[in-house]
């Protein structure tokens, strides 16, 4: 029996609490100015859309195109129960999360018949589709937008972020993380193992659309207002070059690249219009010279960290 | 009533053929580079953008008629595909699809916010190129612009047509497109033919932005976007890659939208478009006038 309490998995904790801490103490102290703060919120929501898109396009190979789509299901829920039905929080996350989910399914169970280019297409029409439906919804304000107080401090933000990072990872290296990558490998022989591939694919698509609408959720409850633009197709492509960035099909890689990414828009903030044009080029820039990303498909780990203990195990068998 | 209600619907033909012939245009351009070397050019959109700049540059600062100012974008653009091709796409013709697919759209993000450096964010106003001179036939309105712009765009596509079916570049433009290292072993010179179709896409989807301005008279840096992904829904209703596909199928969508529009949904216009290409995707992914290829193991 694998042991929960190792080596690798107690520094993991300890380092999550710590950086939780040292943020928290900073913000409580009131030694962190807001900007700092709200990037760091920030960082947290892009992170989870970052490892929820990295499940479905760099795991299980999907070209997917639609995140915002998701992530617009999510904030829009989610606030009408926090705000028009005063529902509890968690309550409005989780049902934006789960009807992010369902939508998942209504898209994933005819579109993934398809394949590359045209899923891509797809998936971006669908993410219009609904950006249009909200714009075109009064009950939820229109064009004009959804305002709600916000709720969603520091303390949520990084621990739904934390949760999701390690169920998604867990999920990944589960055996239905390695039928989903099987997939990404080459879809006909997995098959032929006898993977279910439509099954895994629309398992993939709705644990990546469910983060994607608790994401939705906390973005919601965090900015006052959210508004059918910022669901735009522009917000999918952004998450899309972070994993791109961070390397498809690295979990740790999508965390990467969101860290680097918002970063770098923080940073440019003070010259936004040439925020995008600096982040285009290097993304052409990036396609040509490496491809594969800062981390490829490789993982960050603790497993150094885990060698003696297996071989103290080891010799004592 | 009733003559009013037909008067109606042939209103929406007329002006849903021309929104349809730019669609048209810009789908041909995506069509073609699809065919070629089977990658999405996002960033198609964004350069029918840069055509309705220079044909607004050439009408305001060089004084142009609309003539020699549609000749002049056309070319410019035309030179700005090849660049793009040589500079983004070359590198990556044995990269994976993804890679390439996140290229273009990252040349779509620069020459989107790139033009809005070099232009500003700022709305412009195309000159009446036209005489606001408007005929009637039976109650139904056409103006000149609506004719000018059909009867360029037809010109245009009959242009494309003897091109691609008579000329020695459109045989080799269609046996690269058949089987690219077939043609580079009978001594076709693929990258110049590569290159070649995106000039023509290019100049094709610059035509499609001076019409563009013209018929909506405002023009910006991010006005591209929409009108590229439609044109997409077209390629891809009439069967990507095929040429009297894109014509069909953008005249097609200009007719819809002018239709959903006239039934007074027009803020649902955009949405149907995209119900539109899901539903196609779905029943029939390879669009009206595609044939079923079987999947090869």
């Amino acid at each position: 029996m694998r042991n929960l309490f190792n080596r690798q998995n107690i520094v993991a904790l300890l380092g999550i609490v710590l950086l939780y801490a040292v943020v928290q103490g900073l913000i409580v102290s009131d030694i962190m100015p807001p900007f700092y703060k709200l990037t760091l919120i920030q960082i947290c929501i892009y992170i989870i859309l970052a490892t929820s898109l990295n499940l479905i396009n760099g795991i299980t190979g999907q070209f997917s195109i639609g995140h915002a789509g998701f992530m617009a299901i999510g904030a829009y829920i989610s606030a009408i129960i926090t705000t028009i039905l005063n529902g509890p929080l968690v309550l409005g996350l989780l049902a934006g999360a789960i009807v992010a989910a369902l939508a998942g399914i209504l898209v994933g169970l005819p579109t993934l018949r398809l394949k590359g280019d045209y899923l891509a297409i797809a998936t971006l029409g669908f993410g219009e589709i609904v950006r249009i439906i909200f714009l075109n919804t009064e009950y939820v304000g229109g064009a004009a937008g959804f305002t709600l107080p916000s709720k969603i401090t520091w303390t949520w933000a990084f621990g739904l972020m934390a949760l999701s990072v390690v169920l998604m990872k867990n999920f990944v290296n589960s055996t239905h993380g390695r039928a989903c990558i099987s997939i990404r490998e080459n879809e006909i022989a997995a098959e032929s193992m006898g993977v279910n591939t439509t099954k895994y694919k629309v398992m993939a698509f709705t644990m990546g659309a469910f983060f994607a609408g608790l994401a939705g959720g906390i973005y919601a409850n965090y900015f006052y207002i959210i508004q059918p633009m910022t669901f735009n197709f522009l917000l999918s492509f952004n998450i899309l070059v972070m994993i791109v960035l961070g390397g498809l099909g690295s979990m740790t890689g999508g965390i990467v690249g969101a860290i680097v990414m918002t970063l770098a828009s923080a940073l440019l903030a003070g010259v936004p219009e040439w925020r995008n044009v600096i982040t285009a080029v290097l993304l052409v820039i990036m396609m040509i010279f490496r491809p594969t990303g800062i981390m490829g498909t490789k993982e960050f780990s603790l497993n150094f960290l885990g060698k003696k203990s297996e071989k103290n195990a080891a010799s004592k068998n | 009533m009733g003559s009013t209600v037909t008067q109606q619907i042939f209103q929406q033909i007329v002006n849903g053929l021309s929104l349809g012939s730019i669609y048209a245009l810009i789908a041909l351009g995506y069509t073609m580079v699809y065919g070629i070397v089977k990658l999405i050019n996002f960033a198609h959109g964004d350069v029918m953008m840069v055509g309705a700049y220079s044909g607004w540059f050439a009408i305001t600062a060089l004084h142009m008629p609309f003539l020699p100012a549609l000749i002049f974008s056309m070319l410019s653009c035309a030179l700005l595909g090849v660049l793009i091709e040589r500079i983004a796409y070359k590198p990556l013709r044995n990269a994976t699809r993804i890679a390439a697919l996140i290229t273009a759209i990252g040349v779509s993000l620069f020459l989107e916010y790139g033009g809005m450096l070099l232009v500003t964010a700022q709305v412009r106003t195309y000159p009446p190129v036209f005489p606001e001179t408007r005929y009637e036939i039976y109650g139904v309105i056409f103006k000149y612009g609506d004719i000018v712009m059909l009867v360029t765009s037809v010109v245009l596509m009959v242009l494309l047509h003897i091109t691609v079916q008579y000329t020695k570049m459109g045989k080799a433009m269609r046996a690269v497109s058949f089987d690219k290292d077939a043609a580079l072993l009978m001594g076709i010179n693929t990258n110049n033919i590569i290159s070649f179709t995106f000039a023509i896409g290019s100049a094709l989807a610059a035509a499609a932005g001076v019409l563009m301005g013209v018929y909506f008279n405002t023009i910006d840096p991010l006005m591209g976007i929409i009108p590229g992904l439609k044109a997409f829904v077209a390629a891809v209703l009439g069967g990507i890659g095929i040429i009297p596909g894109a014509m069909v199928g953008g005249l097609a969508l200009g007719l819809v939208e002018s239709i959903v529009s006239g039934l007074g949904a027009s803020t649902w216009r955009d949405a149907v478009s995209f119900l539109i290409l899901i539903l196609v995707l779905i029943i029939k992914p390879s669009g009206l006038f595609g044939k079923n290829v079987r999947e090869k193991v």
